[in-house]
C-alpha cells in the first residue's frame, strides 16, 4: 500500500464535503474491492473516507411499496433480513450467493453497485427490479446508472445514501459461478412484473449488466421454460477469458435464464 | 484418546499438534521477529526474457527508511555461488545434463516473469516497495517461449547458451530393441496423447524467511519455511558458499504445508541470509500469495506420446513412452530427477509389462522453474499408465477391471523393466474390495437413473503404485542423486523416564508430532504425553534428509525404531544390574522390565533414573545416561498401492461435473495412525481432484502469468468433494522393521486418472484433457450431441 490519510466521519454529509475539500479522497465502505487495489499499489488515493460509522447509511426499511437498502448494508445482512425475505425474497438469496461469508459480513451493497464489476451480483437485481440509486445530490434510475465496465453515472465526489427497490412480481435469480472467484460467470435475475418479463445479465456482457430483450420479449409473450428454447445470446457480445468462450457464457446466459423461469414457475 | 495413556500403534491418536495450531499458538516464520530486523521485498522481472543493460539503483538507496538495494552484482562480488541442481542426469549420448548458471540474483539477463532482480531491504516493507519503484532497470526484451510444445523449434529464443533447442537433457530408460520387438508382434496397439497441466504448490503458509547474522561469532541463523532444514544448511553451506555449516543454524519452525514446493533451496532465502551480514542487521521476507504464484516451483507440465502393445487377449506385450517435461527457466534443486527416475521407474504401474522403453526430453522455457509437487513424477506415470489402459479396455471392449486384473503383477518380488523391484503387494485384492465398495456391478443401473435425470454418469478406476520410503542412498547415488537418502533419529531418555525423538524428517502438516511419539509410547509403554518429538533445527538434530516422497514413516521412524532397539539393549543391560538378574534373563513388556519367570521387575522410568543415577552398575562396562542414536538407509523403495474408484455425473447444459461417490482402497503397509492417514488420503485425493478438473498454471505466449491470483487460478473447495469411501488392505512391507510404505501422496497420484477415465466413461470419448473444466466438458458434451444425431 501507498502511505495515504484516513478519515471517518460520523455524518454523510461530512463525508461529501470531505470529498470535495480533501486531495484525492477515496470513499472506503466494505473494502472488498478498494482494498486489495491498494494492496497491490493500484491505486493511491490521498484520503480514504471510511463511511463506516455513519448511521444512517446501514438499514433496512419498508415505507409503502418500497424497500430501502441503506449503502453500508452488509451482504449478510440483506441475505438474511427478514424484511428483505418478505420483500424481495429473490434479492436476499442473490445476497446470500455473493462471494463467502467474509466478503458477505464485510461487503456492502453501496460498494458493489458503485464499483460496478462486469461480474458482480447485486448490479442484476437493480435493473431488473427497476431499483433506485439514492444520492446525497439526486435520484438516478438503475438504468441510467450502469455505464458499461466498472463505470457509473456517479460524479467523482457523490455518494450513494441508499437503494430503493420498488414491489415487484415474482422473480428468481440463478448464477453459474466462475469456478475460482465464485463472482458471476453468468448471473440472470428475472421477474415476473405486471407490465412484462424483466431479464438482466451479469457476468456476460463485454460492457457491463444488460437486459436481455429477446429474452424478455419470449417470456413476456409466454412465460415458460421452453419460452426460451428458440433464442439465443449472441456468443460475440459476451465476454470470453481463460473459464470460458463467449459461446460457452451465451450458453450458461441460456440455461441460467430457463432455471430462473423454472424456479418462478411458470 | 486421552493424551495421558500408552497409545498402541493402529490407533486414532488425536493429533498432538493440532491444539497449537487450533489456538493460533502455532509458531510459523512470519510469526517470529528479531531484535532490529528490516524488510526484503523483491525487485522482479516483469519480462518473460530480457538482457540487463543497467541497474540504477541510486534513487531508491536515497528514499526514505532504505537500508541497502543489492543485486547480483553484490552477490558475486562476496563470492556466493548460484543456486543448484542436485541431481546429475545423462543424456542418451552419455553427456551431462546442460544445466544453466542459476544466480539468486539476476546477473545479466532475466528469464521469466518473477525472476529476481534486485533486494530491497528498508526499515519497513512498505519503504521497500516505495523503493523498489524507483529502481532503474534497464532492460533489452528478448524474446521468449513459454509454451513447452515450441520450446524445442529451430531457431526459437535461446534461454541458456549452454542448452542448444533449450534442451536439458534427452534421457532414456528400458529395452528399445526388446519394446520394438513387442510392437513388431502386437495384435494391437493403443496410443494416447497426453498433456500433464502445470501446477502452482498453494501451501496455505507461503514461504518466508528471517536471515540473522551475529557478529560476534561470525554464524548465521536462518529461520525458513523448509520440509528438510540440513538440505537448506548443506547446499547454501557447500554450494552456495554462504558459511560452513558450524556457522549456519537453519530452522524451519511450525510450517504450513509444503506439498514439495518447501524442499528446494531458492533465492530469496539465499539472499535474506546472506544480506542480513551485508546490512548488519537480521533481514526478513515473507512471500505474499501473488509472488509464491510466480516464483514456487511449479509442479506436472509434461507432454507425453503413449503406445500400449496388446496380444489378442488384453496383455500387455510392451509400452513405448516420448515425453518432453518442462523444466522452467532455471534448474531448481531437484528438478532433474522428477520427469526421470521418479518417472519412468514407475512406469510398470500394477502390471507385469515385459519390455518397456521411456524418453524423456527435459526443456527450458521462459516460465518459473519446476520442480516435485506432491507425487512428483509417479502421478504423471500413474495417469498416463491408467489413462492408456483403460482406453485399451474400452478399444477392446473390454471391461476396464478386467483388463487390469488380466495384467497384474501377482507375484513378488517382482522386477519391472524400469529398475523398480516390488517387493510385496496384492493388487487383486484393492481392486476387488474397491469394487465392492464402490457396487460396481450397481452401475449401469445407476447410469440408467442419472440419463433419466439429464445427467451423463460415468464411472472411473486407478490401480496406481508409487515408490516412496525415498530412498536406498547407494542405490540413488548410482542414478545420479548429489546425496544419500538415509534418515536419522536419536531417543534420549531423561532421568525420570520422559523421552525426547529428535529426527531428521521434518513434519509440515504430517502430525509427525504424534505419529512419531505414538511409537515410542507403543514402544516404551510410557504414556503418549511424555514423549516429546524435536525437529526442524540444525543446532538440535545432527543431521536428517527431510520429509517428501513419503518417506517419514518408511525412513524416519524406521531410523527411530533403530535407535529404540538401542535404548532397550542398554535398559536391559542396566535393570540386570539393578535386578541382579542375568541380561538374558530380562524381558521387557507393557513398560516393565521384568527377571523371567519370577515377579521382580522396574517400570521403565526407574531404569531410565538408574542409569543416569549410575549408582548400582559398573560404569567401566555400561556407560551412565540413556541417550542413543541411528542412522537408517532404506534396503529398497517401498511399494504402496491400492485401487480408487470415482463416479461422478456431468450436466450436460453446463459442463459441470459433480463427483458422487468416491472409494479409496489402499495398501500402506502396517498403519500406525489411521485417523491421521485418512487425512492424508483426503487431502492427496482433493489435490488430485483439483488437477484433474480445476488447477491450472497458464502463461500467455508473453510469458506474462495468466493465472496469477485465486480469481484465476481455481483450487478445490470442500462442496467439490463428496464423502471419500476409505478402505485398506494390508501387505507388509518387508524391508523395513515396521512394515511401512508411506501414505502423503496416494491420493493426489491416485485421484487424477480416476476422474478423467470416469468422465470419458461419462462422455463416451477418449478425448478429456486435464483439468477437465466445466466450459471444455460443455463443448465435449455438445459435440457428443452433434455426433449422436450423425450416428
Ligand atoms: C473474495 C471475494 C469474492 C467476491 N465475490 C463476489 C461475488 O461473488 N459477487 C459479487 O457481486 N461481488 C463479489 N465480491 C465483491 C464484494 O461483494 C463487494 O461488494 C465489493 O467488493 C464492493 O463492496 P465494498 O463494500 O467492499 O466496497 P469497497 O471495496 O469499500 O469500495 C468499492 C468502490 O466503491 C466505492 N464506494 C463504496 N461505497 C460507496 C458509496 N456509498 N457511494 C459511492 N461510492 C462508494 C469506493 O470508493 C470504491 O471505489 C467479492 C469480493 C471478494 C474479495
Amino acid at each position: 500500500m501507498y502511505a495515504f490519510d484516513y478519515q471517518r466521519p460520523s455524518f454523510s454529509q461530512d463525508a461529501v464535503s470531505m470529498m470535495r475539500s480533501l486531495e484525492e479522497p477515496k470513499l472506503l465502505a466494505g473494502g472488498q474491492t478498494l482494498l486489495p487495489t491498494l494492496k497491490q499499489r493500484l491505486a493511491q488515493p490521498g484520503t480514504l473516507v471510511d463511511l463506516s460509522r455513519i448511521p444512517d447509511l446501514s438499514g433496512i426499511s419498508v415505507a409503502g411499496d418500497v424497500l430501502r437498502i441503506g449503502a453500508m448494508t452488509r451482504h449478510a445482512e440483506v441475505a438474511t433480513s427478514d424484511l428483505v425475505h418478505a420483500h424481495s425474497p429473490a434479492l436476499a438469496e442473490l445476497a446470500g450467493m455473493i462471494g463467502d461469508p467474509a466478503v458477505r459480513n464485510r461487503g456492502t451493497i453501496g460498494g458493489s453497485l458503485a464499483n460496478n464489476d462486469p461480474s458482480a451480483d447485486y448490479p442484476a437485481a437493480a435493473l431488473a427490479l427497476g431499483a433506485t440509486l439514492v444520492t446525497d445530490r439526486r435520484r438516478l434510475a438503475a438504468s441510467d446508472f450502469f455505464r458499461g465496465l466498472f463505470e457509473t453515472a456517479l460524479e467523482e465526489d457523490e455518494l450513494i445514501l441508499a437503494v430503493e427497490f420498488p414491489k415487484s412480481g415474482p422473480a428468481a435469480y440463478r448464477k453459474f459461478r466462475n469456478p475460482a472467484s465464485r463472482y458471476a460467470m453468468a448471473g440472470v435475475f428475472v421477474v415476473r412484473g405486471a407490465d412484462g418479463v424483466r431479464v438482466a445479465v451479469t457476468g456476460v456482457g463485454q460492457e457491463g449488466v444488460f437486459r436481455w430483450k429477446e429474452a424478455e420479449a419470449a417470456l413476456t409473450a409466454r412465460f415458460a421454460p421452453d419460452a426460451l428454447e428458440g433464442i439465443a445470446l449472441d456468443p460475440h457480445t459476451a465476454m470470453s477469458d481463460l473459464h470460458g468462450d463467449g459461446a460457452y457464457r451465451a450458453q450458461l446466459t441460456k440455461v441460467m435464464a430457463r432455471r430462473a423461469v423454472e424456479a418462478i414457475g411458470g | 484418546m486421552n493424551a495421558s495413556v500408552v497409545t498402541p500403534i493402529g490407533a486414532p491418536v488425536r493429533r498432538k499438534e493440532d491444539h497449537r495450531f487450533i489456538t493460533g499458538k502455532g509458531r510459523y516464520t512470519d510469526d517470529l521477529s528479531r531484535p532490529g530486523q528490516a524488510h526484503a521485498y523483491f525487485l522482479r522481472s516483469p519480462y518473460a526474457h530480457a538482457r540487463i543493460r543497467a541497474i540504477d539503483t541510486s534513487a531508491a538507496i536515497d528514499m526514505p527508511g532504505v537500508v541497502a538495494v543489492l543485486t547480483g552484482k553484490d552477490l558475486a562480488q562476496d563470492g556466493l555461488g548460484g543456486l543448484i541442481c542436485g541431481w546429475m542426469i545423462h543424456s542418451k549420448d552419455g553427456s551431462p545434463m546442460n544445466a544453466g548458471a542459476h544466480p539468486a540474483l539476476a546477473l545479466d539477463t532475466v528469464r521469466y516473469v518473477g525472476d529476481h532482480v534486485a533486494v530491497i531491504i528498508a526499515e519497513t516493507l512498505n519503504a521497500a516497495k516505495d523503493a523498489a519503484a524507483a529502481v532503474v532497470v534497464d532492460y533489452e526484451i528478448l524474446p521468449a517461449v513459454a509454451d513447452l510444445a515450441q520450446a524445442q523449434a529451430e531457431g526459437g529464443p535461446v534461454i541458456h547458451d549452454v542448452a542448444p533447442r533449450n534442451t536439458v537433457f534427452e534421457w532414456e530408460l528400458g529395452d528399445k530393441a526388446g519394446t520394438e520387438a513387442a510392437f513388431a508382434r502386437a495384435a494391437h496397439v493403443t496410443a494416447i496423447d497426453i498433456v500433464n497441466n502445470r501446477l502452482a504448490p498453494n501451501p496455505m503458509e507461503p514461504r518466508a524467511a528471517i536471515g540473522d547474522y551475529d557478529a560476534g561469532d561470525d554464524a548465521f541463523t536462518l529461520w525458513t519455511t523448509s520440509q528438510n532444514p540440513h538440505v537448506a544448511r548443506l547446499v547454501l553451506s557447500a554450494f552456495v558458499g554462504l558459511a560452513p555449516e558450524n556457522k549456519l543454524r537453519v530452522i524451519a519452525p511450525d510450517v504450513g504445508g509444503g506439498f514439495g514446493s518447501k524442499i528446494f533451496i531458492y533465492a530469496e532465502e539465499t539472499v535474506c541470509a546472506w544480506a542480513s551480514k551485508r546490512v548488519g542487521r537480521p533481514v526478513k521476507w515473507t512471500c505474499e500469495r501473488g509472488e509464491a504464484f510466480l516464483c514456487d516451483a511449479h509442479g506436472r507440465d509434461h507432454i507425453t506420446r503413449g503406445e500400449l502393445a496388446l496380444d489378442g487377449e488384453g496383455r500387455i506385450l510392451g509400452f513405448r513412452v516420448k515425453t518432453t517435461a518442462n523444466m522452467g527457466a532455471y534448474l531448481s534443486t531437484f528438478s532433474s530427477c522428477v520427469p526421470t527416475y521418479l518417472y519412468a521407474t514407475l512406469l510398470s504401474g500394477q502390471y507385469a509389462i515385459p519390455a518397456i522403453y521411456c524418453e524423456v526430453d527435459a526443456v527450458y522455457t521462459n516460465t518459473a522453474p519446476v520442480d516435485a509437487y506432491r507425487g512428483a513424477g509417479r502421478p504423471e506415470a500413474t495417469f498416463l499408465v491408467e489413462r492408456i489402459i483403460d482406453k485399451a479396455a474400452r478399444e477392446l471392449g473390454m471391461d476396464p477391471a478386467e483388463m487390469r486384473r488380466r495384467n497384474f503383477v501377482t507375484a513378488f518380488p517382482h522386477q519391472t523393466p524400469v529398475i523398480m523391484c516390488y517387493d510385496a503387494g496384492d493388487y487383486g485384492a484393492s481392486l476387488d474390495k474397491a469394487l465392492a465398495l464402490a457396487d460396481y456391478t450397481g452401475f449401469p443401473a445407476r447410469k440408467a437413473e442419472a440419463e433419466r435425470r439429464g445427467r451423463l454418469r460415468g464411472i472411473g478406476l486407478s490401480a496406481y503404485i508409487e515408490a516412496c520410503g525415498i530412498a536406498p542412498s547407494a542405490a540413488v547415488g548410482s542414478l545420479g542423486a548429489g546425496v544419500g537418502l538415509w534418515e536419522s533419529a536419536e531417543v534420549r531418555v531423561n532421568p525420570t523416564g520422559n523421552v525426547e525423538v529428535l529426527t531428521g524428517s521434518h513434519s509440515h502438516g504430517q502430525g509427525h508430532e504424534t505419529t512419531f511419539a505414538q511409537l515410542v509410547s507403543a514402544r516404551l509403554g510410557i504414556p503418549i504425553d511424555q514423549v516429546s518429538v524435536v525437529h526442524g533445527d540444525t543446532d538440535k538434530v545432527q543431521f536428517g534428509m527431510g520429509t517428501y516422497g513419503s518417506r517419514s514413516g518408511a525412513v524416519g521412524m524406521s531410523a527411530i525404531v533403530k535407535a529404540l532397539d538401542k535404548v532397550e539393549a542398554k535398559a536391559k543391560k542396566i535393570a540386570a544390574h539393578v535386578l541382579e538378574a542375568s541380561e538374558g534373563d530380562i524381558e521387557f513388556k507393557d513398560g516393565r522390565f521384568t527377571v523371567a519367570g519370577t515377579d521382580r521387575g522396574l517400570a521403565f522410568a526407574e531404569v531410565a533414573l538408574n542409569a543416569y543415577v549410575a549408582h548400582k552398575f559398573p560404569t567401566s562396562e555400561i556407560e551412565p545416561g540413556l541417550k542413543e542414536g541411528a542412522f537408517y538407509d532404506p534396503s529398497n523403495f517401498t511399494f504402496p498401492a491400492g485401487c480408487h474408484v470415482c463416479e461422478l455425473e456431468v450436466d450436460p447444459e453446463t459442463g459441470v461435473t459433480q463427483i458422487v461417490n468416491w472409494v479409496a482402497v489402499d495398501d500402506f503397509g502396517t498403519v500406525i495412525n489411521p485417523m491421521i492417514v485418512e487425512g492424508q488420503v483426503h487431502g492427496g485425493i482433493a489435490q488430485g481432484v483439483g488437477q484433474a478438473l480445476m488447477e491450472r498454471v497458464a502463461y500467455d505466449n508473453d510469458g506474462q502469468l495468466v493465472t496469477g491470483s485465486y480469481m484465476d487460478y481455481q483450487m478445490p473447495r470442500a462442496e467439490d468433494l463428496p464423502s471419500f469411501t476409505l478402505g485398506l488392505t494390508e501387505t507388509r512391507c518387508p524391508s523395513n522393521p515396521l512394515g511401512m510404505k508411506g501414505c502423503g501422496e496416494a491420493g493426489a497420484i491416485a485421484a487424477p486418472p480416476a476422474v478423467i477415465n470416469a468422465l470419458t466413461d461419462a462422455l463416451g470419448t477418449q478425448d478429456i484433457s486435464m483439468p477437465a473444466t466445466p466450459a471444455k466438458l460443455w463443448a465435449v458434451a455438445q459435440a457428443r450431441v452433434t455426433r449422436r444425431a450423425a450416428e
